[in-house]
């Protein structure tokens, strides 16, 4: 069964025009999930949706057979479900990032000795456990934002939601963080749904879902999205630039095989002609 | 207006000794009219402390160098700020944040009503709805709208608006594309094309887009923990993998396979705009393909 599961969902934040309409996805554990779609597609609705900090109007958001729709299972969502917002700045609350982490697992009562192993834990995942007794105001923006993640990590969730996370960082920083939610991925079986609209983040993706005007528009891998051209250009999403100087070699009468879309696949591709 | 620093340095809480920080160190460059000049650079690199300068938002201290701006010498005292803001715009990051009026027309005037006071209301109205027009708004629809129910890109073009209403000379950009989707970015890219044919003279713009800057400007200020480490053309810029990686900045992607092809024998000479590569290359590949043939 499938980990995380909305059926139908509708969402409207006045009653009036649904922000989400009959959303149905699936997610599966251990996947790597891409959510893309343009400003004001209703993504980081469907983020809220997923952790039950919404919930759907009409639907259901179902976290390993808990729905969100039954007020009694918050509390088991949100343990499973974290999200990591845009801006590291308005995640961060504590002085100290040793507390800061901590602070999710006292919520949840977790024991004083345990606590301790998953601040370790969390902090070594993020590669930041040089940093405990840091004050995070003095930190870098990716290193702050590899912190908020951590404190998400200590509250030991299946699936990390991933909110426009890398959109305030430089390109530095959004490389940390990318590298840190790939090896938990791969290294720890988190399930991590990325929502974003950069195009060079849904590369690595196993499976996207395009998102527009509050609806799946379409679901594939990301070579299957970044062929239908069309869709793209309907829901206002573009090709990663690898892909776009590949078609302007194409055009100039350079034999390049479909679906390049990173620059190491163009170089390897260029190189071998 | 030409923009010329010499030797310009700046320290934060330079009195106390444990929290001093050198955010500039000994700054000389030109930045000539007509440029559309790119800054790049790590976070905490300098580059906003830098471009804060350029409009007497950050004084230059004493022995600290100078700045010129066409006739406005910043480091005299006289200096007359107000009349330097209205010919050097600024836009900061997240320009949507700095959006305050009722309405779009309120917001856009005020730059007006700030700096030119003797102007008539009609004046003034003729001013904001030619800004709006210019970035690509539609006056009539939008004018009495709050700026708060637009989207996310047409708040940005009201703030950009509000800048240029003024008609300033240098339009100075702190990072302006950050957290605009694909087809925003697209679009303020060309609004910024269009405005430095039409409207501003210069452009002088930070960013972290290695992409957006090799593809937009005409020159590239490269800095480094408060120094200016290199300028030059984007090619000039970007023809150093190494040197680029070790300042924890990343090619752009035409460079890099520039670097790439380089590396196994094909040299590719381009301007490394996306096109200008794509024709070098295209180039490059079909004489090599008749050069084959002629030798079979």
């Amino acid at each position: 069964m499938a980990l995380l599961t909305a059926e139908n969902v509708c969402f409207s934040y006045d009653k009036k025009g649904d922000v989400i309409k009959n959303v149905t996805l699936e997610v599966n554990e251990g996947e790597y999930i891409a959510v893309i779609g343009h400003n004001g597609s209703g993504k980081s609705t469907l983020a809220k949706l997923f952790n039950a900090l919404l919930k759907p109007d009409e639907g259901t958001v179902t976290v390993d057979g808990f729905s969100s729709s039954d007020k009694k299972n918050l509390y088991e969502i949100r343990k499973r479900v974290g999200v990591v917002f845009q801006n590291p700045d308005n995640q961060l609350i504590a002085s100290i990032v040793e507390d800061d982490v901590a602070f999710g697992p006292e919520n949840l009562g977790v024991k004083r000795e345990e606590i301790k192993e998953r601040i370790d834990f969390a902090l070594k995942a993020v590669g930041m456990e040089k940093y405990l007794k840091s004050t995070p105001s003095r930190l870098s923006g990716g290193q702050k934002q590899r912190i908020a993640i951590a404190g998400v990590l200590a509250l030991k969730p299946k699936i990390l939601v991933l909110d426009e996370s890398t959109a305030m960082l430089d390109p530095q920083g959004r490389k940390e963080v990318l590298e840190v939610v790939k090896n938990l991925n791969k290294e720890q079986n988190v399930t991590v749904i990325t929502i974003t609209h950069y195009m060079e983040e849904v590369v690595d993706a196993d499976r996207v879902y395009v998102i527009d005007g509050g609806k799946i528009e379409a679901t594939g891998t990301p070579a299957e999205i970044f062929k239908d051209r069309a869709l793209l250009e309907r829901t206002g999403l573009e090709l990663p630039l690898a892909a776009k100087i590949a078609d302007k070699l194409i055009s100039r009468g350079v034999p390049l095989k479909d679906g390049i879309l990173t620059r190491e696949q163009l170089a390897e591709a260029l190189c071998a002609l | 207006m030409r923009i010329v620093t010499e030797n310009l340095s700046y320290v934060y809480s330079e009195k106390s000794k444990e929290l001093a920080v050198q955010a500039l160190n000994n700054i000389s460059l030109t930045i000539e009219e007509g440029e559309f000049f790119g800054i790049i650079g790590q976070t905490g690199s300098g580059k906003s402390t830098f471009v804060q300068h350029l409009n007497g938002l950050i004084k230059v201290g004493k022995d600290k160098g100078s700045i010129v701006i066409g006739d406005f010498n910043l480091t005299d005292k006289k200096c007359d700020f107000k009349s330097l803001r209205a010919k050097v715009g600024m836009v900061f990051q997240y320009p949507e944040y700095q959006l305050f009026a009722e309405t779009v027309k309120d917001d856009v005037a005020f730059g007006i009503k700030n700096f030119f006071p003797a102007l008539s209301e009609k004046e003034t109205e003729e001013m904001v709805k030619t800004a709006i027009t210019l970035v690509g708004l539609d006056y009539e629809i939008v004018k009495d709208k709050s700026p708060f129910d637009l989207s996310g890109g047409q708040k940005r073009r009201v703030a950009i608006a509000g800048v240029i209403v003024t008609r300033p000379e240098i339009l100075v950009l702190d990072e302006p594309v950050a957290g605009l989707d694909p087809q925003g970015k697209r679009e303020f890219t060309e609004l910024l094309k269009n405005l430095h044919k039409t409207t501003v003279k210069t452009i002088v713009i930070v960013s972290h887009d290695m992409n957006f800057v090799s593809e937009n400007c005409t020159r590239v200020a490269v800095f480094s923990h408060g120094e200016l480490y290199a300028e030059g053309s984007p090619k000039e810029i970007f023809s150093d993998f190494t040197r680029l990686k070790e300042l924890g900045l990343d090619l752009p992607v035409t460079a890099y396979l520039t670097e790439k092809l380089s590396e196994t024998g094909i040299k590719v000479e381009s301007d490394i705009t996306t096109d200008g590569f794509s024709d070098a290359f295209a180039a490059a590949y079909i004489e090599n393909k008749e050069k084959r043939r002629r030798e079979e």
